[in-house]
């Protein structure tokens, strides 16, 4: 043979040269966040030690799973997310998910709610149990959780502004079943600096928003033990247009955010950081999305164990919820959301999460039909029970991609966290609009990308079909009489309350406002004096500073 | 082409905080060469009539997510013809059902936008309909 000499017979040399010289497909090989991808990774890529930065599952870092058993021990938790219309209507459809198998519930609150507005406001109009329940009151949350003994089931409420006020709402709902709150078990979303990152329901500025957190935090570490305080939330970031790196990055910014607060208000970080989890989105990039889930781990136990001191393993671990993302669905074609939410969950299981809801695949129109519910569920128990997925764990460690793609999204997230603190800290960098820009602009990116077809979506910009036209799926409406049924209770709970007793309850709220003194236990005592809501959160906006959102375009 | 540039209001009525749509137009209808201004979130009716009156727009966008469009985009249409702004160019987008952009569009709305509209597309649509207009004037004075 002429020209052997030049020959190379190195593997990997001529891998390259057949790569080099192949005709390729002509589309971006990036991740869904962008990221150039190699076409092969070997151990040249990536560099791991498995005691140092895998360790076993149980142990830190945690990078393997939280759980020395996982999935053997026990499946994820199917945790639906569900709430609309009237108390009610949302309690028969909370029956109608345990009767289905689904093993905890979530509630999902209307706007007016989110936002600490009774069913009744001006500002209410039109949004009262639209995209949640309504609930204004006590006797709200009585009616929701009628039938449903409070301690045995676990319950995850997404609220943020006003968590404060409906977790004592939940305490007195469970005290007049005549549950302790020692025995309730579930988690309030309550990570307000999220919201004015991205998910935009806050009540009043930063500073009192976080004061009432470490009061709540406190409140619960005495009374409320098995209460998650916080569900430190990256899905809402990520839904609002952020990369996986950026999600991981400001989620566990504002999770060390919350350790530091709770610190400098005096306690000592295991008594409060254990009950501090995470929820995460799992977005259509398969292995990111695992790498993503796998890297929280690892990064929130070296923080908590090295830099906050934490001793008690529970603080190091990322225990947390998954949910499939919102915006990978389409309108157009509207079955495909069944599959596309099928492999956001196997990445969230093999990413080793604890919870999972898995969207329905009408949720770009409406909210879900009971149909559309009970096949997201159903996608869950068919990857539980026949894919035979939860039978290893952390089964894709040691993949040379999988590692180089975990330690880059760490190192990427590490980046951001030193960008914040050059900035000032989390709060300056909500205040300046800096995190908010961050996600706007990824958003923006990524539009343009499916616009000029660098990224597919199949129905919208490729594989679309003559003639889409509307889709011919059932829609759940809701009634306008919910709004009208929602403004006849409160005035009748006006109408028949003892005044006194909810006057002077919110008076004492006010009072705890400007002495310091902890507003948890204050609200807890509205809650029963059956003062509502709006009434409760009034009191907080006449006393704290409201906020204002920075204008970044 | 026209010379005068096209002033555009974005808007998020209600309480809805979904605004990751309407800052992406928002965005997106500037690099067109439009002149826009975003309300932020949380207006009420009243508030982004006014905004639009003072800002002397040609073209009202909306945005809604929560479900509260039947009950809140009717009410803007009304405020800006309280103010004399019932001509503006008004369109939405969001999470609206079909039937609900159909009585929308037959109600003082000229376009609703649904997911997964290119946001170009929406760019140029505004563009076509406003050079229709620009002429349409400049025929009148």
């Amino acid at each position: 043979m002429s020209g052997a000499a030049e020959t190379t017979t190195d593997p990997r040399a001529l891998w390259e040269e057949a790569l080099n010289s192949a005709k390729l497909r002509d589309v971006d090989f990036t991740t869904l966040s962008g990221e150039e991808l190699k076409a092969l990774y070997t151990s040249e890529d990536a560099s791991f030690d498995e005691e140092r930065d895998l360790g076993m599952p149980g142990q830190f870092p945690f990078t393997r799973g939280v759980h020395p058993t996982m999935y053997r021990g026990r499946l994820w938790t199917m945790r639906q997310f569900a709430g609309f219309g009237s108390a009610a209507q949302t309690n028969e459809r909370f029956k109608f998910l345990l009767a289905h198998g689904q093993t905890g519930l979530s509630v999902a609150f209307d706007f007016p709610t989110l936002m600490g507005r009774d069913s009744d406001d001006e500002l209410s109009l039109g949004e009262v149990g639209q995209v949640g329940v309504a609930i204004s009151s006590l006797a709200d949350m009585e009616t929701l959780f009628d039938g449903i003994p409070l301690g045995e089931v676990s319950t995850s409420m997404t609220i943020n502004g006003p968590a404060p006020i409906l977790l004592a709402f939940y305490i007195a709902a469970a005290e007049n079943q005549g549950v302790a709150p020692e025995a309730i078990r579930g988690t309030v979303q309550n990570d307000i600096l999220k919201e004015y990152q991205a998910q935009h329901a806050w009540l009043v500025a930063p500073e009192p928003a976080l004061r009432m957190i470490t009061d709540m935090m406190s409140y619960c570490a005495e009374r409320a033990p098995q209460w998650n305080t916080i569900s430190i939330s990256g899905y809402h970031i990520r839904e609002a247009g952020s990369t996986a790196a950026q999600e991981l990055a400001f989620t566990l910014a504002n999770g060390m955010e919350y350790v530091r607060r709770g610190v400098a208000a005096g306690m000592d970080v295991d008594s409060f950081a254990p009950r501090l989890s995470f929820f995460f989105d799992s977005h259509l990039d398969f292995f990111e999305e695992i790498c993503k889930f796998r890297a929280a781990r690892r990064i929130w136990a070296r923080k908590l164990r090295d830099e906050f001191g934490a001793k008690d393993p529970k603080s190091w671990m990322v225990r947390f919820h998954t949910q499939t993302a919102g915006v990978s669905l389409t309108a157009q074609q509207p079955e495909n959301n069944i599959v596309r939410t099928a492999y956001e969950a196997l990445a969230a299981v093999l990413g080793g999460t604890q919870s999972l809801h898995t969207n329905s695949m009408d949720e770009t129109l409406s909210l879900p039909t009971e149909k559309a519910v009970k096949i997201a569920l159903r996608t869950q128990q068919i990857l539980a029970e026949e894919t035979e997925v939860a039978n290893v764990i952390d089964p894709l460690a040691g993949s040379y991609f999988v590692e180089a793609q975990t330690n880059r999204l760490e190192a990427e997230a590490e980046a951001y966290f030193q960008e914040i603190e050059e900035r000032g800290g989390v709060v300056p960098c909500i205040e300046s609009g800096f995190i908010q820009s961050e996600i706007h602009r990824s958003a923006v990116k990524y539009q343009r990308a499916v616009e000029r077809g660098d990224k597919r979506v199949v129905g919208v910009n490729c594989y679309t079909e003559e003639g889409d036209g509307p889709p011919e799926i059932d829609l759940h409406r809701i009634d306008p009489a919910v709004e009208r049924e929602q403004h006849r209770r409160l005035g009748e709970l006006r109408s028949t309350r003892d005044e006194k007793g909810a006057g002077e309850a919110l008076e004492a709220i006010r009072a705890a406002c400007r002495d310091g003194s902890n507003l948890q236990a204050r609200f807890v005592a509205a809650a029963h004096a059956y003062c509502t809501l709006g009434e409760i959160a009034q009191v907080l906006r006449e006393e704290f500073d409201q906020y204002k959102e920075p204008k970044i375009l | 082409m026209t010379e005068r540039r096209i002033r555009v209001l974005i808007g998020k009525p209600g309480l809805d905080g979904h605004d990751r749509g309407a800052k992406t137009v928002a965005s997106v209808l500037r690099d067109h060469g439009m002149e826009v201004v975003y309300t932020g979130l949380h207006q009420t009716p009243a508030m982004i009539a006014e905004a639009a009156a003072q800002e002397d727009v040609d073209v009202v966008g909306l945005s809604l997510l929560s479900g509260a469009h039947m009950a809140l985009f009717p009410r803007v249409r009304d405020e800006l013809t309280a103010r004399g702004k019932g001509d503006v160019l008004l369109v939405g987008g969001g999470i609206i059902p079909h039937d609900d952009m159909d009585s929308l569009e037959g109600d003082g709305f000229a376009k609703l936008f649904g997911p997964g509209t290119p946001t170009t597309d929406i760019a140029t649509w505004i563009q076509e309909e406003m050079e229709k207009r620009f002429e349409r004037e400049g025929e009148e004075a």
